[in-house]
């Protein structure tokens, strides 16, 4: 009945038993957090300190605060909320699409995927409720609930509107999907705890208790929400870029928008997840798990990811002087000789060329290299979206009122606050949840492990 | 409804050896009352003979409760109840109205399902479940008769089935 294959290495490596699996996994959770996880976590809660000084300057004054002109009224806040929202396709993408696909390696990653993908649209959607400058009035501009500020019910022809329900829809969809993943998990560190703990995650855990109907039902509903996720996650990039595409401002009324979005979210969210997962598997020593394999199998991903934003870029480039019409054809010139001319590069050198050495087998089965092409990734990524909204912006239709834009400490501070939003929450997921999927390692172990064999 | 307290278990270490001990012991006439895994086993369902889940049934029912509840909502807000001409549009610019609706559907699937799913494995914070053996969410399958439901049986010949299959261990469980 069981098949080993000689040619496909093996998911797990080091001849882990089930228990190992266990053990490895629940070890971190029930220790007392390290000396290095300490240092990491205040160095992030530092970070969010600092930062909510400028979120609430921006609060208490109003986003006068941050650089924006009556010119380039968009700028770092949709920049951050597209960048957040991109990092955050990636965990959808291995936990729902790899499932789909079955992708057997996604097991050891897609649980800390996932909680980056939470993580991330939680920073992602401070931006848009920033930007209201009053959010405690917020819901009446973003939900339909029948008001007297403006018109009687929201705009539902309005592209940021379905971005609200995209958004929304996107991370309670997530955040369900992850935590019935979590429910065995939860169950097996109950029934090695005793006293507190094993209240805390009794209550957690539901009172899983691993019964073969209820198997049979947490599969079937782990199919159907990886099989709703799929088009979400593809449904919400697409929304995002409505945002720009609708609208009629060259530079952004592309139709191509849509799928170069979607392309390049999972480009700079499978970077981030590099990112978080070379750091995740030395500090709790999880190698056997999240193996050299993985990271080749993610780069791959990077380089496809990658040559698509490329081949974007470049498509643009070339309708713009197709289609004839001078604004679009000037929009494009400008982005790459105009004053922000270095933005652009920065962002040609760090997404189109960079991935591309992936290639070499060296390159990317090395783990230093691939976490510095990840950070460098993430950082063309960032400058993609400040390309797309800062430089189609600054040249207005009349010469008269073009600008530019100079970020403030309060913009800085503002982004500097959903980092620290974001590894604040990262850690303690790392300390006080199981990391990896243990249920799911241990379904593909027995094909995969030596050990397990016997 | 009363429970039942007396079992006994096959305590079993492998996947391959639970299928067929499963349905060795069910081929022997033993009602099987529960099989306790520490991850999914496929094909246990079959040879336990439980029928497919209607979940998806569910997930369906209640996303087309999402896309009618969603362009209700759309049509009565922007054509009859507060119609406005916004860029030159049509009240009812059904094009406009897709993103909401596809992610309502979305939205209420998901979370449709999810509940049922909640509540029909009654999976809630304080559900305080009957454990046969803490190992059944560590590296064990846990195979439990329940004693009552095979009272034409004798105790020593549903052990030795439960050996004979291949079971690790054969122990007793009973419950206050």
């Amino acid at each position: 009945m069981q098949v080993t294959s000689s040619v496909r290495q093996p998911l797990v490596t080091g001849g882990k038993t089930y228990h190992d699996v266990t053990h490895d996994v629940s070890r971190q959770v029930e220790g007392k957090p390290t000396k290095l996880w300490f240092m990491a976590f205040l160095t992030a809660v530092g970070v969010l300190a600092l930062g909510s000084t400028a979120l609430l300057a921006t609060l208490w004054e109003g986003i006068g605060m941050w650089g924006l002109n009556k010119t380039v009224g968009w700028a770092w806040d949709i920049t951050n909320f597209v960048w957040w929202v991109g990092i955050g396709h990636a965990g959808t993408l291995i936990s729902a699409v790899l499932l789909l696909f079955r992708q057997k390696w996604r097991t050891s990653i897609n649980r800390a995927a996932e909680a980056m993908t939470i993580f991330a649209v939680i920073c992602a959607a401070m931006f848009p409720v920033i930007h209201m400058g009053r959010p405690w009035l917020g819901a009446y501009w973003a939900l339909p609930l029948p008001n007297t500020y403006g018109s009687l019910w929201v705009n539902f022809n309005s592209p940021l509107l379905w971005d609200v329900f995209a958004i929304s829809t996107y991370f309670s969809v997530s955040l369900v999907f992850w935590y019935i993943g979590l429910i065995p998990d939860f169950a097996t560190i109950r029934d090695r705890a005793t006293g507190l703990r094993k209240i805390i995650y009794g209550a957690l855990s539901f009172g899983w208790d691993g019964a073969a109907k209820t198997w049979m039902r947490y599969e079937s509903v782990s199919l159907i929400l990886a099989g709703l996720a799929t088009p979400l996650v593809l449904s919400v990039h697409t929304i995002v870029s409505f945002d720009f595409a609708t609208s009629v401002i060259p530079g952004w009324h592309t139709t191509i928008f849509p799928p170069y979005f979607v392309a390049g979210a999972i480009f700079s969210g499978f970077a981030m997840v590099l990112t978080l997962m070379i750091i995740t598997r030395k500090v709790f020593k999880l190698e056997d798990y999240i193996t050299l394999g993985h990271i080749e199998l993610m780069n791959i991903v990077i380089i496809i990811t990658g040559s698509i934003v490329g081949i974007a870029y470049i498509t643009e480039f070339f309708i713009a002087w197709y289609s004839g019409v001078e604004a679009e054809q000037y929009a494009f010139i400008n982005r790459a000789t105009g004053p922000y001319w270095w933005a652009y590069w920065s962002m040609m050198t760090c997404n189109v060329i960079s991935p591309q050495l992936f290639w070499f087998k060296k390159i990317r089965t090395s783990i230093v290299a691939t976490f510095i092409l990840s950070l460098v990734v993430n950082i063309g990524m960032w400058f993609e979206r400040f390309v797309i909204i800062v430089t189609s912006l600054h040249r207005d239709y009349l010469p008269s009122s073009w600008a530019m834009f100079y970020p403030t400490w309060a913009d800085v501070g503002v982004y500097l606050f959903t980092f620290g939003l974001f590894f604040t929450l990262f850690f303690l997921f790392a300390k006080f949840f199981p990391v990896i999927n243990m249920a799911e390692v241990k379904s593909v172990l027995k094909s995969s492990s030596e050990k397990a064999h016997k | 409804m009363e429970r039942d307290t007396h079992f006994i278990l096959g305590v079993y270490d492998d996947e391959d050896v639970l299928l067929h001990a499963v349905e060795k012991v069910r081929g022997s006439g033993v009602k099987i009352h529960e099989v306790y895994s520490p991850y999914p086993v496929h094909g246990l369902e079959h040879v336990l003979g439980y029928k497919r889940s209607k979940l998806p049934i569910a997930a369906f029912l209640f996303g087309m409760l999402g896309t009618s509840l969603a362009l209700t909502m759309q049509f009565y807000m922007m054509k009859f109840d507060w119609p406005m001409i916004i860029g030159g549009k049509d009240y009812a610019a059904f094009p406009d109205f897709i993103p909401v609706s596809f992610e309502m559907t979305v939205l209420l699937a998901a979370f449709g399902m999810v509940g049922v799913f909640l509540i029909t494995s009654n999976l809630k914070p304080w559900a305080q479940p009957r454990i046969f053996d803490l190992r059944s969410t560590d590296d064990k399958h846990i195979l439990a008769i329940d004693l009552a439901n095979n009272s034409s049986l004798e105790l020593e010949k549903i052990k030795k089935i439960l050996t004979d299959s291949g079971a690790t261990e054969v122990n007793k469980k009973s419950f206050d």
